[in-house]
């Protein structure tokens, strides 16, 4: 996977890009039907049916959905947190939605961000995701290492003054790898992450630390590694006052000599990216 | 019904006499009378000229109408007096003069005092209905939610309900004496008539000038009657049906010895589209603070007249109450405290100066406080240090926004390093802009609020630094004990205006403030390494900014003297008053760098 040849995808990333388009799909699709008093538990289950309606039978994470300032993680001090809660959604609340799914062995996790009506802060926090995305793809490429770059958006947000809320994640990532996944039979989850995915990410977790660099981009010293090849799913999480609003898509990074090739997205054609597009086109 | 025009002390205004039930009110209006009615109802012991400077602020904009209350000023007395000042009676005057002045739309009702007890009995009859706009409150409770208020705290006296009632029962002792028949009068009539524009001007810090008025002593013994009439009835029996036909906006003064604002406590079930507000001023508001009480009428009235809920007029963060459309000036507004401390403010409904001198980041903070509920934002590139600059912001702030009612001097600048390795330029810088920043921002603006009379705030971020001694940061503690015994005097000197002055010390706050941070002694290299490493342990520490300005804007509230905010801040605060050598001790460490 390491490779990819240009103009076409390797078979292997048209996987990953079906199961992202798919997991994107049904974000627009649930976004679409929440209305007020929907409750975030609702929605999480309203992601997860879409989901398994659509073949999808083992998760890297189940899905998320967070509701008003739990958009921006206030007040989040343990993980507990992060699930879904009886959090009802009104008018002009932003929200997210944030799932994991796994199709056919091969895993996508994916943020949607968005707001029930008008909400002119968390247009403006979705409209300023652009640049980091920019900064992001721009500083992978020029193989910098995993902590430089983290640090790099973080100053980016400082100036745009905002808080760096993929903190609150666990170890503060910004971003962690994915991989296939073996299709088993049963496919258990403890703490609504995958164990088939948690394997993957210890597997790697252990092979890493042997050679210097880790599956999990943090603000921490066993970050400070060139990009390694591989497919990162990167979320970026800005909060400002009680909004907060991510992306999350899938890096593909390869150790290709041409900088084009050493790194891209998986996809552009995403909700977040044709926004900004339209956004351009608008003004 | 008869008119005439003659004149009386407000300038510009056009007189009439209006005859209702058996007394001649004199009525005076100002401004076009095609736009809005604005009514101006005054209390006891005035007439309508104390509202002369909230009118003629108003005045531009709308059809302002004052009126002496019937035995007040040049309106004539009831005769008997007793049973001639009851709040029915004075709804029919209201009802005369409101179809005098404006017979087809209903008019915005504004009482101070007895004035608002009056017009909180207009605003809750059936019979004025679709006769008011809006209604602003100042200073003077309904008698009937009063009434209700004490028979609620009597028949369940919780220790905190008989607090507030003994709190309450003892402002009210001018009532009690006016009870006594005759006494008041004579005291009126005599001594007290004489000295009470002295009371005023010592006690409430009214300035002086043409007010009181020379009908002073007959409208203060004529308008005890308004008590005798009507304060035993409703105590004792309130209406039950006191519900407001109108939108309410409350406007209470915090330091009014006369009634306290737990009277208020729970208006909302009697006024359901309140709007509060609150504002650090005595009893006379409308002689000692009147630009923001046009300010707020007039937000309050426009909305209205635009078909706009008043709830949804008025900005939802902490302090809204007190901020609401109130102008506050930052400094270092671009990054860190300051930034957080804009939006802040921004929250509460001010609007927002955001001074940096990096001009990108004040744009960008004047942005995004436009986005979180600032009615107005801009962004100034200054660099505090800079005298000339300074004024000429001082003199373009003036001008073009108005006058600066919460100042936040707040830039500031690291230098870190030993005072040996300190050379007399970097002395010069982190003195220049740490402490000349602070001494003019507070020359500059400062004076415009002394000198505008009407109260204002200045806060001056000072630092933990300030009393806690370290051989780490000799010049900027020095810088920072200076802005804080600054602070200490400024408010000494000032606190005879109504104007606060807060010294903040934060302590150690995630800011950018470390990696901008000069470390003298060293080579470049070196002093990357140490602001990285700083930068670091304070992203350790995690302290955000945003708590900062959240103590700031309670300091304003509360009007603190000196505010550490951080527990590490909040504690060295202490130990400095009471084992300073332990400070000292501490000052000795060699900071883990």
């Amino acid at each position: 996977m390491t490779s990819a040849v240009a103009g076409e995808l390797s078979a292997e990333l048209r996987g990953f890009r079906e199961v992202q388009t798919l997991a994107y799909e049904c974000a627009e699709a649930v976004a679409a039907q929440l209305k007020p008093g929907v409750t975030e538990r609702e929605a999480a289950r309203m992601q997860r049916e879409w989901l398994r309606e659509r073949g999808v039978r083992d998760w890297f994470h189940l899905p998320f959905a967070w509701f008003g300032d739990r958009t921006a993680f206030v007040n989040f001090r343990i993980p507990l947190q992060f699930f879904p809660t009886n959090r009802r959604l009104e008018p002009g609340m932003p929200f997210i939605l944030d799932m994991a799914p796994v199709h056919k062995g091969y895993t996508a996790d994916i943020g949607y961000s968005g707001c029930l009506g008008l909400n002119p802060v968390h247009d403006k926090l979705l409209a300023d995701l652009e640049a980091h995305r920019e900064l992001l793809l721009r500083e992978v490429r020029e193989r910098r290492t995993l902590r430089e770059i983290y640090e790099d958006v973080d100053r980016l947000m400082v100036r745009q003054g905002y808080a760096n809320r993929h903190r609150a994640y666990p170890f503060g990532v910004i971003a962690h790898k994915v991989d296939r996944v073996k299709e088993r039979r049963r496919s258990p989850h403890v703490f609504g992450f995958g164990t088939q995915s948690l394997k993957g990410l210890a597997s790697d977790a252990i092979h890493g630390h042997r050679d210097g660099w880790s599956p999990l981009w943090s603000p921490y010293k066993f970050s400070d590694h060139p990009p390694r090849p591989g497919l990162w799913a990167v979320e970026p999480h800005l909060g400002f006052r009680g909004t907060g609003a991510k992306f999350e898509e899938i890096l593909v990074v390869t150790d290709s000599k041409d900088p084009e090739q050493s790194a891209f997205w998986l996809d552009d054609d995403l909700p977040h990216v044709r926004r900004w597009a339209e956004e351009r086109a608008a003004a | 019904m008869s008119t005439e025009a003659t004149t009386t002390g407000i300038k510009n205004a056009r007189e009439r006499r209006v005859r209702t039930g058996g007394v001649e009110l004199c009525v005076a209006e100002l401004g076009d009378a095609t736009q809005p009615t604005v009514l101006l109802v005054h209390g006891y012991p005035d007439s309508k000229e104390v509202w002369t400077e909230v009118a003629e602020r108003l005045a531009d904009r709308f059809h302002v109408v004052l009126y002496d209350v019937r035995g007040h000023g040049r309106s004539t007395a009831p005769q008997p007096l007793r049973g001639g000042f009851t709040l029915e009676k004075l709804t029919d005057d209201f009802l005369a003069v409101a179809d005098a002045v404006s017979p087809d739309k209903p008019v915005h009702l504004v009482g101070h005092d007895w004035g608002s007890v009056q017009a909180w009995e207009f605003v809750t009859v059936k019979r004025t209905e679709g006769r008011i706009a809006s209604f602003t409150s100042m200073s003077g409770p309904s008698l009937d939610h009063f009434g209700h208020w004490i028979k609620k705290r009597m028949t369940r006296p919780t220790p905190r309900k008989v607090g507030q009632l003994l709190g309450q029962g003892a402002k009210s002792w001018y009532v009690y004496m006016l009870h006594t028949p005759v006494l008041p009068e004579l005291a009126w009539r005599g001594p007290l008539g004489k000295q009470w524009p002295k009371i005023l001007q010592r006690m409430e810090k009214v300035p002086a000038g043409d007010y009181p008025t020379s009908s002073l002593r007959s409208d203060a013994a004529h308008g005890a009657w308004l008590y005798r009439d009507n304060v035993r009835a409703r105590m004792r029996r309130p209406r039950t049906d006191a519900y407001a036909h109108a939108p309410v906006q409350l406007i209470t003064p915090s330091g009014d010895i006369f009634l306290s604002e737990r009277l208020y406590d729970e208006l909302e079930l009697w006024a359901p589209d309140l709007v509060r507000r609150s504002i650090p001023a005595k009893h006379w508001v409308p002689r000692t603070r009147p630009d923001q009480l046009a300010a707020w009428i007039t937000d309050f009235v426009t909305t209205n007249e635009d078909g706009i809920p008043a709830k949804d007029s008025v900005a939802t963060g902490k302090h809204a109450d007190r901020f609401g459309g109130q102008l506050v000036l930052v400094t270092g507004a671009g990054s860190g405290i300051g930034r957080a401390t804009a939006f802040a403010f921004a929250e509460a409904g001010a609007r927002v100066v955001a001074v940096d001198r990096d001009a990108e980041s004040a744009a960008r903070t004047a942005e995004m406080s436009r986005l979180v509920g600032a009615p107005e934002a801009w962004g100034e590139t200054v660099d505090v240090s800079d005298e000339q600059a300074m004024e000429k912001l001082a003199e373009k702030v003036a001008e073009e926004y108005g006058i600066v009612d919460v100042l936040v001097n707040n830039a500031g600048i690291g230098l870190s390093g030993s005072f040996l390795d300190t050379s007399p330029e970097d002395w010069k810088k982190v003195l220049d802009v740490n402490l000349w920043g602070v001494i003019h921002g507070c020359r500059l603006f400062g004076k415009q609020m002394a000198e505008r009379g009407q109260g204002g705030h200045i806060v001056n971020t000072a630092s933990a630094a300030a009393y806690q001694p370290s051989k780490a940061l000799p010049a900027y503690s020095t810088s920072k004990a200076a802005v804080l015994m600054l602070s200490e005097c400024l408010r000494a000197e000032l606190a005879g205006q109504g104007i606060g002055v807060s010294a903040i010390c934060p302590g150690f706050v995630n800011t950018n403030i470390t990696a901008t941070t000069h470390f003298a002694g060293v080579d470049a290299e070196e002093e990357k390494r140490r602001q990285k490493k700083t930068s670091r342990l304070y992203g350790l520490r995690n302290y955000p900014p945003e708590k900062v300005a959240d103590a700031i804007l309670r300091a304003v509230v509360r009007n603190q003297a000196v505010v550490p905010v951080t527990p590490e801040a909040r504690s060295a605060h202490l130990i400095s008053r009471f084992m300073p050598r332990a400070l000292r001790a501490i000052a000795r460490l060699e900071p883990p760098l």
